[in-house]
């Protein structure tokens, strides 16, 4: 239940005095509140939990995880066995 | 997707296996606290691929398992009521009650429906006005800022035909209840990732000293699942034990303190029972004294309450790791998917629903 799925901001506007986007995963697009991500804007990503973004994905960080994870697998092709 | 499709990469999955490899020279038993990241050890066949000294013991963070009876029993019997539209996410139909399930009580009659969003719970109480409508509020720390988000827009927009069953449990009080507990077998945590998107993880490097158990926030894809893996045994092996995290992208150490604050505003700490474990002190959220008028328990009367649960299911050794679902006589035999004895075999987050689903070759004769 606690599944939370990356989807791209693609509108973000007003309902119910919440501040509201529609969020494309991969295609499939939904509504998501963006109560608890204010600073949210069009073309980020916000991390999707039961209709609620509860955080924006951070790009710098993302990197980073994934430059340190290929020096490790760049290593391991050159060490054999 | 991207944030997704990265996170499986198979030469990143081998390097991190080759690595876990190299630097494990000991038996650790590692607890997953969330069940979704057991679905995606088993799901991966991660578990399968692990080094022999490593075993995965699967917590108890699947809020459907631990919803206690007692609650269901009460939906049960407010769907069933005439007046009342009851709306639930999905996962929770198929729980066994003492004598039926809500997808019993909608065959029945009852007016259930499921909910992608509690917003939606109230939108259906704004366009029902001449019925009582209940939300099902459970969850951990990940969903508590939408349900309580749903109450506090019934109360904005003053909507008096909304109420909610709330059975909100919390992460670090289970966590300090598995480490103290005798019987407690786990050497090293991986924290669910997104009970700590919301909350952060600045509760966790006192529980880390206190219990000298290394603690580290992880995320959900594979390459995620063995990036945690690699830390925690690496703090084994090395004797260290403290609070870090690996899922960097999503998870800040102060978390999200916009829905913090108004999950404190809605809801307030509480003993709350966890099915099949029993209490844990101050381990949950019930709504605060403002909100008071939105809890379907005072709305409607379900004090007396008679529970009975299985008497072949473990549930509850299954939940605190004790034992493994094919241990269990019933696994696989009366409890399937599609006649389910305990919780953790109908979530998409129960340990016995994953053994079901991914090592179905367990199943005793």
């Amino acid at each position: 239940m606690c599944l939370g799925i990356p989807g791209k901001i693609v509108e973000i506007y007003e309902k119910d005095s919440l501040k509201m986007a529609k969020v494309d995963f991969g295609g499939i697009a939904k509504e998501a509140c963006l109560a608890y991500t204010p600073e949210a804007e069009v073309g980020q990503y916000a991390l999707i939990h039961v209709g609620f973004a509860i955080t924006l994905m951070d790009e710098e960080e993302a990197q980073e995880t994934l430059r340190l994870l290929q020096e490790m697998a760049d290593l391991e092709d050159e060490i054999p066995g | 997707m991207k944030y997704l499709d990265e996170y499986r990469d198979p030469a990143k999955v081998k390097a991190l296996l080759k690595e876990i490899e190299s630097v494990v020279t000991k038996n650790w038993a590692i607890m997953e606290i969330c069940g979704g990241q057991t679905h995606a050890f088993l799901h991966h066949g991660l578990d399968a691929m692990l080094p022999p000294q490593i075993e995965l013991v699967h917590g108890p963070g699947c809020p459907v398992c631990v919803t206690p009876l007692e609650q269901i029993d009460r939906a049960l019997a407010i769907a069933s009521r005439p007046d009342v539209i009851f709306t639930s996410y999905g996962d929770m139909l198929r729980v066994p009650g003492s004598t039926k399930d809500l997808f019993t009580v909608r065959a029945q009659g009852g007016n259930v429906r499921t909910v992608y969003s509690p917003l939606e719970a109230v939108q259906i109480a704004e366009a029902n006005p001449d019925k009582q409508v209940v939300f099902f509020a459970i969850g951990f720390e990940t969903t508590a800022p939408a349900n309580a988000m749903a109450v506090l827009q019934a109360k904005n927009k003053n909507i008096k035909n909304f109420s909610v069953l709330v059975s909100h449990v919390r992460v670090p009080p289970a966590m300090e209840a598995i480490l103290g507990s005798k019987t407690n077998r786990v050497e090293a945590f991986l924290a669910a990732g997104h009970v700590c998107a919301v909350m952060g993880f600045h509760e966790y490097p006192p529980i880390a000293g206190k219990y000298n158990v290394p603690i580290v926030v992880t995320g959900f894809e594979p390459i995620d699942l063995l990036n945690g893996l690699l830390a925690a045994v690496k703090q084994l092996e090395g004797g260290q034990a403290f609070a870090e995290n690996q899922y960097q992208r999503a998870v800040k150490f102060d978390g999200n303190e916009s829905a913090q604050k108004t999950i404190q505003s809605v809801f307030q700490s509480t003993d709350r029972k966890w099915r099949g474990i029993g209490v844990i002190p101050q381990s949950g959220w019930g709504l605060s004294a403002e909100f008071q008028e939105f809890d379907a328990e005072k709305r409607f009367d379900v004090e007396n309450i008679f529970t009975q649960e299985s008497s072949l299911c473990i549930a509850g050794e299954i939940l605190q790791g004790l034992k493994k679902p094919p241990q269990c006589s019933a696994f696989g035999k009366q409890c399937t998917q599609q006649t389910p004895l305990g919780a953790p075999m109908v979530s998409a987050e129960g340990a016995c629903a994953a053994y079901y689903r991914y090592h179905r070759e367990e199943i005793k004769a």
